[in-house]
């Protein structure tokens, strides 16, 4: 994090479109130079957020501000935020350069200046050489890059990212990603990244907010969101989870006849732990108390599902030499390694 | 593969007959507009001298031309942004300014012209007597193919996204409007421009009626008092309007090549 960023401060917002309500008094602290990606399910909200940040839509309570300044009721246009767009936003009728000095023309830069500066955010992203060219004429790729260029050229007071990769095919969708937050961390501008797309906020964001129902469940580092879950929703929509028949006492959950740490927010008695595929350790026993009922090759891990007596399915991750010695059929004996666990009714 | 001889004889026969259909009552028309009548037959440019340097022709000319410019510029001033507004903000509103758009094409001109007659009685009061004052009916009686013209070109471009970017980066909604939806939606609005250049040229019943002097109600006095002249303003007429037209299709074809409209 820089010194360039600033901080943004959403209090209680509320968005309420007819009988739908899109925001159920979010609150979310950006600090300066910051990337957090929200992330959830389609209709969670997390674009409304966005939006209302970016003055393009209005919060029917609480408030924005940025930098200490509340911008609840300034317009989009005076808000100085750069935003890229999950569809192709280029103005066709111009070319890329222009594009990228758009903002600076309207904030009355010189023609030498805006060129200079549009050819530095062009040379940040790798596409000076397609300075000349139309939006016609680029990839998807191509295009985002030269959004993202454009919306940096203003240097904003905050970045906003509205699912950018989405469109693009998944090899390049990897790439920009990558880039994005090289790019991020270089001019340090505090960003918020919309995606559905749990790799990519994992693998971008400083933190990463999940949404459910226009509220927002858990803000933590992705490690954190991942290996310590602080709700149901957050357990299941994050990477794979086991349900696996649990009994909690003292901070204590019992699973599969171990006992690991329970997490806060562990309903006591009896529940269900979630747990995580690569926490389950499958060994071959004739007198276990599973059967293997498919292996999944992956490349360098497997997926193991197997069946306990009772019915239930479990799905382990293992690597693929260990995942190879098991077959459809095999008896084997489940265990779950000490890791904490979230417990849920 | 190269076309069969018989088709390229059925290709030449059917642009010669084309080419016969159009081409014949103009050459007559030329043909009457100079022929001397009387004792001793010949040629003569003196109904087309008459088209030239007659005071009021040349008037009703230049009025008629103005009239097209400024029902363009007001079609598309009125038009263009409301438009815009409703597909970002209401789009719920879009059926009812179709179908207000739209009715004129329903009501005849002489029934609207008949319904507005009184209420130019008061614009004439407030803004004089010039044929100019014709634009508001004008733009009324475009509306319907302008905003076919329009739908279609602010279809073909994600209107929402491309505003929404350009608010971002600080433009204000006349700067979206403006400089960035217009220059996208150019063959859009010159082909509304198209056809209400070639409807105000061509519009008689309501100038006729409110009785203000434009081309065509000239023209049709003209042609009562004298024929061979009428016809040369007729073709004088034509040229100059398919000049014109032809002038904004090349204008439209540029902007295609530059991307514009990609």
């Amino acid at each position: 994090m820089t010194d360039r960023g600033l901080a943004v401060e959403l209090s209680d917002l509320t968005r309420v479109y007819g009988s739908v309500r899109a925001l159920d008094g979010l609150t979310l602290h950006m600090e300066p130079g910051e990337l957090v990606a929200l992330l959830g399910p389609s209709g969670c909200g997390k674009t409304t957020v966005l939006r209302i940040l970016a003055g393009l839509d209005t919060a029917t309570s609480g408030t924005v501000s940025v930098g200490g300044k509340d911008l609840t009721r300034v317009p989009a246009n005076k808000r100085d935020m750069g935003m890229v767009f999950q569809a192709y936003s280029l103005f066709p009728h111009m070319t890329v350069i222009d594009n990228v000095g758009f903002g600076l023309k309207l904030r009355g830069s010189d023609s030498a200046g805006r060129r200079r500066r549009a050819g530095d955010m062009l040379d940040l992203v790798g596409l000076s050489e397609h300075a000349d060219r139309y939006a016609h004429q680029l990839s998807g790729g191509q295009q985002q890059r030269v959004a993202l260029a454009r919306a940096l050229a203003i240097e904003p007071s905050v970045l906003l990212l509205d699912e950018p990769l989405s469109a693009l095919d998944a090899k390049v969708r990897v790439q920009l990603r990558d880039e994005i937050r090289r790019v991020q961390l270089e001019v340090g501008t505090t960003t918020l990244f919309v995606t559905h797309d749990q790799e990519e906020a994992l693998a971008v964001a400083d933190r990463v907010g999940v949404m459910n129902a226009g509220r927002l469940e858990q803000l933590a580092p992705p490690a954190e969101l991942y290996s310590a879950p602080a709700t149901r929703f957050v357990g299941e929509f994050v990477g794979l989870s086991n349900r696996l028949p649990a009994t909690v006492a003292g901070g204590v959950a019992s699973v599969l006849g171990r006992e690991v740490p329970a997490l806060d927010g562990s309903a006591p008695g009896d529940g269900f732990a979630l747990v995580r595929p690569e926490a389950v350790s499958v060994v071959a026993d004739e007198g276990g108390h599973a059967t293997v009922t498919t292996v999944m090759f992956l490349g360098p891990l497997s997926r193991v599902t197997c069946t306990l007596d009772d019915g239930t399915d479990v799905v382990a991750q293992l690597a693929s030499s260990e995942a190879l010695r098991l077959q459809p059929g095999t008896r084997v004996r489940l265990t779950v390694d000490a890791v904490p666990v979230l417990v849920v009714a | 593969m190269s076309p069969s001889p018989l088709f390229r004889i059925v290709r030449a026969v059917a642009l010669l007959a084309f080419a016969a259909y159009f081409f014949v009552p103009l050459l007559a028309m030329l043909d009457f507009s100079t022929q001397v009548r009387g004792s001793a037959p010949g040629r003569t440019w003196d109904n087309w001298q008459y088209v030239f340097t007659d005071d009021d022709f040349r008037a009703s000319i230049v009025y008629s031309l103005l009239l097209a410019l400024f029902t363009v510029v007001l079609m598309v001033a009125l038009l263009v942004p409301t438009m815009v507004w409703v597909r970002l903000r209401v789009p719920r509103a879009k059926v009812l300014i179709e179908f207000l758009c739209l009715l004129p094409l329903t009501i005849p001109a002489l029934v609207v012209v008949v319904g507005i007659s009184n209420v130019y009685s008061w614009v004439t009061y407030l803004l004089g007597d010039s044929p100019l004052v014709l634009t508001f009916v004008y733009v009324v009686f475009v509306l319907p193919y302008a905003y076919r013209a329009l739908d279609a070109a602010l279809s073909s471009i994600d209107v929402a996204t491309l505003a929404e970017a350009a608010r971002s980066l600080g433009a204000s909604w006349f700067t979206v409007i403006v400089r960035i939806i217009m220059p996208n939606i150019t063959g859009g609005i010159l082909g509304a421009a198209f056809i209400a250049v070639a409807l105000v040229l061509g519009e008689y019943v309501a100038a006729s009626l409110l009785h203000f002097d434009t081309l065509p109600v000239a023209m049709a006095d003209i042609y009562r008092s004298n024929g061979p002249a009428a016809m040369a303003a007729a073709l004088a007429t034509m040229a100059v309007v398919s000049a014109l037209l032809l002038g904004l299709t090349f204008l439209s074809r540029d902007r295609h090549k530059q991307g514009a409209s990609s």
